[in-house]
């Protein structure tokens, strides 16, 4: 399964050496690598190990110092790609949430898709209430966003993006900001969101989440991938050292 | 030191020791000035209009300068950044008598005191006011910037829907400080003939030959005029402030 998923056709997002400094610091080191239509795969490390800079490549959030980034095989870092065209297809959410405050939660759900998909207010309307009855937030849809919990907040967001129908949904830490008891039920989400079948990746320090969702493992340590394999083989035999040492300390 | 002075000025000057004789120093008598009350008073329409003026057309170009400080297209941040500090480098008086008195001289067409007045605090407001707005929107959070770029916005839709609107909220209240400055500042347009609050007191203090009553009465104006739009925006920031 795994390889038919890696196959050149399927690859949905490919990175070439891709490296990222600032300044002297080499946060990513030459990472080549496939992520497959459907996989859901969770990136963990050690903390300053590039998790999160990798991730903001895969949109060019970071400008990657050398290398590429093919999105459905298109070079976004080429100079005359329109990122932005690369993006829509590519939801984000971010640790700290980044809903805008003077909108609200409708209007955050479906302001990505009246102002840049262009689609009349009324349909996009009935997508955002769908999507927030996906997240369970429902009665929450005229609320402004100061007055939602965090992770009620990190629903919202999920919506958000998912309104732009995107293909892939990259994760950047979405429950590390969260009070404990409220981590499950964004979880809970991202969870159903797994089962349809989208891409995702998913920076997370959630062993347990990555064990039971993800698919693939991506151990990053020192700038680069220092294990790729199935959860299941990752937790239980992790080959290098270093991946000893970190699932010793986090579990 | 002061003395003397002063009675050098006396000397030298029979009108104001006349003036001075007459009144027998300090005897403050409004009445004298009641008819022309009306006259003064309807300054502070004038005083508004041209306040209010300047300042949307202030905070219009202002918004722009800020786009343009933080554009990453070095030239438009050049520019702003010289305009702003020519106009916050030269006194605003001057600016007034240039743009009043010696750009007739080069297009040949004399403006109208007020056109000028109001072109000559635009100008200016614009290059503080910018200033406001730039830190304005630097504060804000650059996840925002991000949650917009990942949904595919346009840099200008960006701006105009997500940051601007954010920024302002923050910066209102220091933007209805400057408009309070500008109104005491509109003062300046009475050296050029803008019929303000002002320059009408002048006109009564000339015509009359008394200085005390209409200076000191249209100052009440003023003082009434600002303490009363302070208490305003006092108000006004809390409620915002509230509303968070």
């Amino acid at each position: 399964m795994q390889n038919v998923l890696k196959g050149e056709c399927a690859s949905v997002i490919r990175t070439e050496f891709l490296s990222k400094s600032f300044g002297k610091l080499n946060v990513l080191k030459d990472i080549s690598t496939e992520i497959g239509q459907g996989e859901v795969v969770a990136i963990i490390g050690p903390s300053g190990c590039g998790k999160s800079t990798f991730l903001r490549c895969l949109n060019l959030l970071e400008m990657p110092t050398r290398g590429r980034v093919y999105i459905n095989n298109v070079d976004i870092t080429h100079p005359k790609t329109d990122v932005r065209k690369a993006r829509q297809n590519m939801g984000m959410v971010f640790q700290h949430f980044n809903l805008f405050p003077h909108k609200t939660v409708l209007d955050n759900v479906i302001y990505g898709p009246t102002k840049v998909k262009q689609i009349p207010k009324g349909e996009a309307e009935d997508l955002g209430l769908k999507l927030l009855a996906q997240v369970g937030l429902s009665e929450k849809a005229g609320v402004y966003p100061s007055r939602l919990s965090g992770g009620q907040k990190q629903r919202v967001a999920i919506a958000r993006s998912m309104a732009m129908q995107p293909e892939v949904m990259l994760f950047d830490e979405p429950t590390s900001a969260l009070d404990p008891e409220m981590v499950k039920e964004v979880l809970d989400v991202m969870k159903g969101l797994a089962s349809t079948g989208i891409t995702m990746v998913i920076v997370t320090h959630e062993m347990g989440f990555a064990r039971e969702v993800a698919n693939r493992i991506l151990f990053l340590d020192g700038g680069g991938v220092a294990e790729d394999a199935p959860p299941e083989v990752f937790f239980s035999t992790p080959k290098s050292e270093r991946a000893c040492q970190f699932l010793e300390k986090v579990l | 030191m002061d003395a003397n002075f002063f009675e050098a000025a006396l000397n030298s000057s029979p009108f104001l020791a006349r003036s001075l004789a007459q009144t027998g120093g300090l005897n403050l008598d409004f009445s004298k000035i009641a008819p022309d009350i009306p006259f003064i008073l309807t300054g502070i329409w004038e005083t508004l209009r041209f306040t209010l003026t300047s300042a949307v057309f202030g905070f219009a170009l202002g918004t722009i300068l800020a786009v343009f400080k933080i554009s990453e297209f070095k030239p438009l941040k050049w520019f702003a950044d010289f305009y702003t500090s020519i106009f916050r480098g030269t006194p605003l008086l001057l600016q007034i008598i240039i743009i009043y008195y010696a750009t007739p001289q080069l297009t040949g067409y004399a403006i109208p005191a007020f056109i000028a007045g109001v072109v000559t605090f635009s100008l200016n407001s614009a290059a503080y006011t910018s200033e406001t707005i730039r830190g304005g929107i630097a504060a804000i959070d650059r996840g925002q910037r991000e949650a917009a770029m990942t949904l595919g916005v346009k840099y200008p839709l960006m701006m105009w829907d997500i940051i601007l609107p954010q920024a302002f909220k923050n910066i209102l209240p220091s933007l209805v400080n400057e408009s309070i400055a500008l109104l005491k500042d509109s003062s300046l347009a009475s050296v050029i003939g803008v019929e303000e609050l002002t320059r009408r007191s002048q006109i009564v203090a000339g015509q009359k030959f008394i200085f005390f009553e209409p200076y000191i009465f249209v100052g009440i104006v003023y003082y009434i005029m600002i303490v009363g739009l302070t208490w305003f925006a006092e108000r006004f920031e809390r409620r915002m402030r509230l509303s968070d």
